[in-house]
């Protein structure tokens, strides 16, 4: 017989989840959007997808090709990268811009480190916040059809009043994937019910921001000023579809709770100081601490927690 | 509030239908049966037969050696062929006792037991070394050294594990229904070495006809009850199951005794019953012979020291081409090197699979899955890591001794990565330097 690593190979059945499936489910979570983003802005959303998508695959194939790694692309997670960068663009921005974000989020923030499961921050969300730093011009400007250069929050930022209704169906402008609030939600829902992601990061981050803007914006409970906060900036796509990415966010579930409110946190003070895109920095700069967050929350062992009782009969 | 289950824990599917409704049947072994002499925790019983000797069944071949050890008895009449080290399930050759079957299957003869009621605890607990009767849950453990705790009075639960967590699995369950009598009778000797002990038959939801069966032959005792546990795997592991019916928590260095608990494998139960009541050693077992690669999967009552190749047989043959055989269920089954070994005292099930699902071991996407189901809460994929890269200080502080070795890490891993081989090969080594 030949030499095993392990004498021990159990167990022998294996449950249903594997990397590339959940790859898989995200890009489906994520159709919704994409499809909505097309018929929104027109046939230039989904050329963005497309050079997004292409760039980041072929940027990862590039790479383990030439690096001579394990071919690992064929596993989906550059397309997700792809696919993320592409929602967090402006329609109106040059084509060639998803290329350089597809470039620098794989060839840059991902491979580099050792590829899948090693880069410390989320590949998409760093690109496209190198990408509105150098390149504010075209990445801050909104400007589609009929809409100006400011989103709604945009303006609300700005001192103005805004009506949020339209943010939640899509009637306005923003980022691609960004536009319909609803689509998103149904995104994460398909995540959430395929156990893809689990509800204890957006609830944190939603808790803690909510609560960050109610202490400090000084607007008590003015309804419309929340539901423009989070339903604009990108806040959903990034906090279902990113913070929750398992890669960059705790292993530990106390150490995923902390992130959430870090990242809540962090994303009010962004906001209070009119940083529309906030929420993308905040976990950028979460991501960096996660392994600071991991090591104050591993669990007690079983057995370790409390003291061995015996208790008396139960009923 | 009673704790129903542990927290963490996987939902494999059970695939316990190939099997459920098939009683438990007398299995006739082949010509040659293989007793190897330590099929239990402790010392290697030493052979008291000699080569060429005529043995009958129920006949001692084997003395234990010392205290923590068991005796090791013939399960068929016929002749001592050899005494040589023979290959074990384990992967390991072991000193074995060989006998030829004469099938003629004449027994030792009994004298009728004295009523167990009558005895001493002492005497009791020597009948149990007597009839060479060990954990038949899989652990091996010697049942008089685990019923022979020093302070009796301080044991306040006997649980009866009867939830057979593993898949596939049903021979446990085919006993709860068939040998429900037995199995509370034998609970009732039991309790009577734990003045102050509750008996606990700790039994999984999806089993109800052998929670309603177990519920009518004890409803009338006093000192027993039925706990209904949720159906989830590694439900049986000791902890889990002390945790799910007593709510305390016992770490890797205790016993299930410093919680106030005995647990007792069903099996086991049913022994002790034989040993006690009809005056039987440990001669055999129930198995299930299952797998889709198997014909017509069964619940069989297997002589110890059959070898494995007899058994497909029995279940109908091969159906399908078996690619891979297992000695147990598919969570903690072991591998089988050749299907010339023998069934032992511990074995649990046979298990034959037309599918070898071999993924190759992708990396870690920190999911977070293993944390998630572990149900030690330890933190499966950087002790894995840990365990690979040989860090030794490391493991320790990390609680990787702690581990179970239940696999649920490795089971909802993403990645397909190896995490609870990783663990437990690391566990094993630190084990047998003696640094716990």
């Amino acid at each position: 017989m030949e030499e095993k690593k392990y004498r021990w190979m159990f167990p022998h059945v294996k449950g249903t989840m594997t990397t590339a499936g959940m790859m898989r489910m995200v890009l489906l979570a994520l159709l919704p959007a994409a499809v909505f983003g097309t018929f929104h802005f027109g046939f230039r959303a989904l050329l963005h997808m497309v050079v997004c998508l292409v760039t980041c695959v072929l940027t990862e194939f590039t790479f383990e090709a030439f690096a001579d790694r394990p071919l690992a692309v064929t596993d989906g997670s550059a397309a997700v990268t792809g696919m993320l960068l592409a929602l967090l663009l402006p329609v109106g921005a040059p084509l060639w811009m998803g290329f350089l974000g597809g470039v620098f989020a794989i060839a840059v923030i991902k491979m580099p480190i050792g590829g899948l499961g090693k880069n410390r921050l989320n590949p998409a969300l760093s690109a496209c916040a190198v990408l509105m730093l150098a390149f504010p011009g075209y990445m801050k400007d909104y400007s589609f059809g009929t809409y100006g250069a400011k989103t709604l929050l945009g303006q609300l930022l700005q001192g103005q009043t805004v009506d949020p209704f339209s943010m939640l169906w899509g009637g306005t402008n923003g980022s691609i994937g960004a536009a319909s609030a609803l689509m998103l939600l149904v995104g994460a829902l398909i995540l959430l019910g395929a156990g893809v992601i689990r509800l204890r990061i957006p609830a944190a981050v939603t808790a803690a921001f909510t609560l960050t803007l109610f202490l400090f914006s000084g607007r008590g409970v003015d309804q419309l000023f929340f539901t423009t906060q989070i339903l604009g900036g990108g806040f959903f796509l990034v906090t279902f579809f990113m913070a929750t990415d398992t890669v960059t966010s705790p292993i530990t579930s106390g150490g995923q709770i902390l992130y959430g409110v870090l990242i809540g946190i962090l994303a009010g003070i962004f906001r209070l100081c009119k940083v529309e895109e906030g929420v993308i920095y905040a976990v950028l700069i979460a991501n960096l601490v996660v392994p600071f967050l991991e090591e104050f929350t591993v669990p007690k062992a079983f057995g370790y927690r409390k003291m061995v009782r015996v208790s008396q009969k139960r009923r | 509030m009673a704790h129903v289950t542990f927290k963490g824990g996987v939902f494999p599917h059970k695939r316990k239908r190939f099997t459920r409704e098939k009683a438990l049947e007398k299995f006739r072994p082949g010509r040659e049966l293989v007793y190897p002499l330590r099929q239990h925790i402790g010392g290697t019983a030493v052979p008291v037969v000699a080569v060429g000797e005529r043995v009958l069944e129920g006949q001692l071949l084997a003395e234990a050696s010392g205290d923590i050890s068991a005796r090791i008895h013939a399960s068929v009449s016929g002749t001592v062929t050899a005494i040589e080290p023979r290959m074990t399930a384990s992967g390991r050759e072991l000193l074995s006792v060989v006998l030829e079957n004469d099938g003629l299957y004449e027994q030792m003869p009994v004298e009728q037991p004295v009523p167990w009621q009558t005895l001493e605890p002492g005497e009791v607990l020597r009948k149990i070394r007597e009839a060479g009767i060990v954990g038949m849950g899989g652990a091996g453990f010697p049942t008089h050294v685990k019923l022979g705790v020093r302070n009796a009075k301080r044991i306040r639960y006997v649980i009866v594990n009867g939830t057979e967590c593993e898949p596939y699995m049903t021979s446990d369950y085919r006993r709860m229904l068939e040998s429900t009598e037995e199995l509370v009778e034998g609970l009732r000797i039991v309790l009577s070495l734990f003045e102050r002990a509750t008996g606990v038959f700790a039994i999984e939801d999806n089993k109800r006809d052998a929670i309603t069966a177990i519920q009518l032959a004890s409803g009338s005792e006093s000192r027993m009850e039925v706990r209904v546990l949720e159906t989830k795997y590694p439900q049986g592991a000791e902890r889990m199951l002390i945790y799910a019916c007593t709510g305390a928590e016992i770490h890797g260095g205790q016993l299930p005794a410093d919680a106030g608990c005995i647990i007792l494998n069903v099996e086991t139960l049913h022994a002790i019953y034989e040993a006690l009541v009809l005056g039987r050693p440990v001669t055999r077992r129930a198995l299930t012979v299952t797998g889709k690669a198997l014909k017509n999967p069964k619940n069989l009552l297997v002589p110890i020291g059959t070898l494995f190749e007899e058994l497909p047989e029995a279940a109908g043959g091969f159906g399908k081409k078996p690619e891979k055989f297992l000695s147990g269920g598919p969570m903690r089954g072991t591998e089988l090197p050749t299907l010339q070994v023998p069934v032992l005292k511990t074995t649990t099930g046979f298990l034959c699979m037309s599918k070898n699902y071999q993924e190759r071991p992708g990396v870690c996407i920190r999911c977070g899955a293993c944390v998630e189901v572990c149900p030690i809460r330890l933190l499966p994929t950087k002790l894995a890591d840990i365990a690979e890269a040989d860090r030794q200080d490391e493991f320790r502080d990390m609680n990787g001794m702690e581990c179970l070795g239940c696999g649920s890490c490795s089971f909802v891993c993403p990645a397909r990565r190896m995490l609870a081989p990783s663990i437990q090969t690391m566990r094993r080594k630190l084990l047998t330097q003696g640094k716990r």
